[in-house]
């Protein structure tokens, strides 16, 4: 899957995608779902992929991920890392404990068992659910099983995370919380210089502006890239702070242009 | 610092709030008799109904004994000795023939279920084998390998296996393909995605199969005793047909109970097993 990029300079970087393009369907069914999308992340960099629904922002990440192949163009991933994924749903096993959730990839990695249990009980603290791991996830909160889900992509120990509408389910107040979660584990990883690059999607515009680094706006049906911009709000941050709805406002407006674009 | 302390707060607070409320068993005691005392008041209206039968000369006593006969016969023949042989002879059968229907099951399945070929080719077969009366197998059974236990092994294996199979296809098809998803990103591929994510995703839907395997396997192995008659073996199917000879009613009776309970006491295994299951995977509501 991973076919050499030509962009200069982008070997440095996390993720390069170069000219991704993904077509479902052949001849007069096929659907393009992404047109030529082009985009480095810097290692440590948080990006935000945000556009209206059917823009090919989960194709994307499933591409990324691994999960599926390109139709043209490729993808780089730094180190030839294997990113983590996590989805709206938080995905857990059922059948395990919270515990032997977050210990499978700690598994398949091949890790000893006296490690596995340290390494299990380090991601659950770093998550706050350092006393649930016992408990089977359907005893859990939507905002406890999604932590959940985070502590495990965690213990793959890779540099990337991408991350689809992985909070679109939950509570507006279990949100907020879990973007500080989020934003402070992120900024952890950086400050240690084991840097923690994360690919973000969403459609809700304010979440985008509250999380990253750069937001990255979407078309659909092509999904392409129409408009970048970089979030220059000091962290940590509010989603209620004036800077962060300044943002939000601008990127709204961009967003309307291009779904208005879309009922003529 | 006390920021982070603050975000760490409010979020156990909000955990606390979440799973409040969901903590609340009755006591052992009245959870067992309420589950009882419908079974019992059942039993006691059925036993009733029976005497009311018997009472009403609807037929002689010798044909149709009451629960009073039939209860002392069953006493008789619970210490008389020839219960115990009948239990074992039957129940070495049951293990070994449901055993292999087991193991053919879930080969058969699997493959099934793994391979597109053999899908096609079999899946249909798989379910019409299922439709099949078991007990139609038994003229050919007996021609292939006369009066044996080969026989009776042959059908039960037969009318089993096909459930089971049925079981681990269903199951390996509904594993939720985001678990799939979920699974090969955490790093399963290949064998370790089975091991890790499909086998324990599919194992609901097999023990659905394994119970289904065993009314038929079960079905199966008496109608098998019952026909095939193998001097000097005391199998409880046998000495179903010679009460039946010796025109004892009460044994005939107190036979068909035995089975009936075997049959029932297996299958409230398989019930347990699969409400084990069903708690843990949170899919039970309590109370």
């Amino acid at each position: 899957m991973s076919t050499t990029t030509t962009t200069p300079g982008s070997a440095s970087a996390a993720v390069a995608l170069s000219a991704v393009t993904k077509v479902y369907g052949r001849g007069a069914d096929a659907v393009v779902a992404l047109d030529r999308v082009s985009l480095d992340v810097a290692p440590g960099e948080f990006v935000c992929l945000v556009g209206a629904s059917g823009c090919g922002k989960s194709t994307l990440l499933n591409l990324v991920a691994g999960l599926d192949t390109v139709s043209g163009g490729g993808i780089q991933v730094g180190d030839d890392a294997r990113p983590g994924l996590m989805f709206q749903e938080p995905a857990l096993f059922p059948w395990l404990t919270v515990g032997a959730n977050v210990e499978v990839p700690l598994k398949l990695r091949g890790l000893p068992a006296a490690d596995r249990k340290a390494r299990v009980a380090e991601l659950l603290d770093t998550v706050h659910l350092g006393d649930f791991a016992r408990r089977r996830p359907h005893e859990l909160s939507g905002g406890m099983r999604q932590r959940v889900a985070l502590a495990r992509t965690l213990a793959l120990d890779t540099p990337v995370l991408l991350m689809d509408e992985p909070f679109g389910a939950l509570d507006a107040m279990t949100r907020d919380s879990l973007h500080d979660e989020l934003e402070r584990l992120w900024t952890g990883r950086n400050a240690a210089g084991t840097p923690l690059t994360v690919l973000f999607v969403t459609h809700n515009v304010r979440e985008a502006a509250r999380l990253a680094d750069r937001i990255v706006l979407l078309s659909s049906r092509p999904g392409r890239v129409i408009y970048e911009t970089r979030v220059d709000v000091s962290r940590p941050r509010r989603i209620d702070s004036p800077e962060v709805a300044a943002v939000a406002a601008d990127v709204t407006d961009r967003l309307r242009a291009e779904v208005g674009r879309h009922g003529h | 610092m006390a920021t982070d302390q603050l975000a760490a707060d409010t979020i156990s607070g909000l955990d606390a709030l979440e799973i409040a409320s969901q903590q609340k068993v009755p006591g052992r005691g009245s959870r067992i008799w309420a589950a009882t005392w419908p079974k019992l008041t059942a039993l006691a209206l059925a036993l009733l109904a029976w005497q009311v039968v018997v009472w009403s000369g609807w037929k002689p006593e010798y044909a149709l004994p009451g629960p009073v006969t039939v209860a002392k016969d069953l006493r008789a023949y619970a210490t008389s000795g020839a219960l115990w042989d009948g239990l074992l002879t039957t129940g070495q059968r049951a293990a070994i023939g449901f055993g292999a229907a087991v193991a053919v099951g879930l080969l058969l399945g699997l493959a099934v279920a793994r391979v597109k070929v053999l899908r096609a080719a079999l899946g249909s077969m798989i379910t019409a084998l299922q439709t099949m009366p078991s007990i139609a197998w038994f003229p050919l059974a007996i021609l292939l390998f006369q009066l044996s236990e080969q026989a009776i092994f042959f059908v039960v294996v037969l009318g089993a296996a096909p459930s089971i199979a049925n079981g681990v296809i269903h199951g390996v098809d509904y594993v939720p393909p985001l678990l799939l998803r979920a699974g090969r990103n955490l790093g399963a591929r290949g064998l370790n995605l089975y091991r890790y994510v499909i086998a324990p995703a599919a194992l609901p839907a097999i023990v659905a199969g394994l119970k289904q395997g065993w009314a038929f396997a079960w079905r199966s192995l008496m109608a098998g005793e019952l026909l095939v008659v193998i001097a000097k073996s005391t199998s409880i199917g046998v000495q179903l047909t010679y009460a039946r000879e010796l025109s004892d009613a009460p044994r005939v009776i107190s036979v068909m109970i035995v089975i009936l309970v075997l049959g029932l006491l297996v299958d409230l295994l398989f019930t347990k097993a699969d409400r084990a299951i069903r708690r843990r995977w949170g899919l039970l509501d309590r109370g």
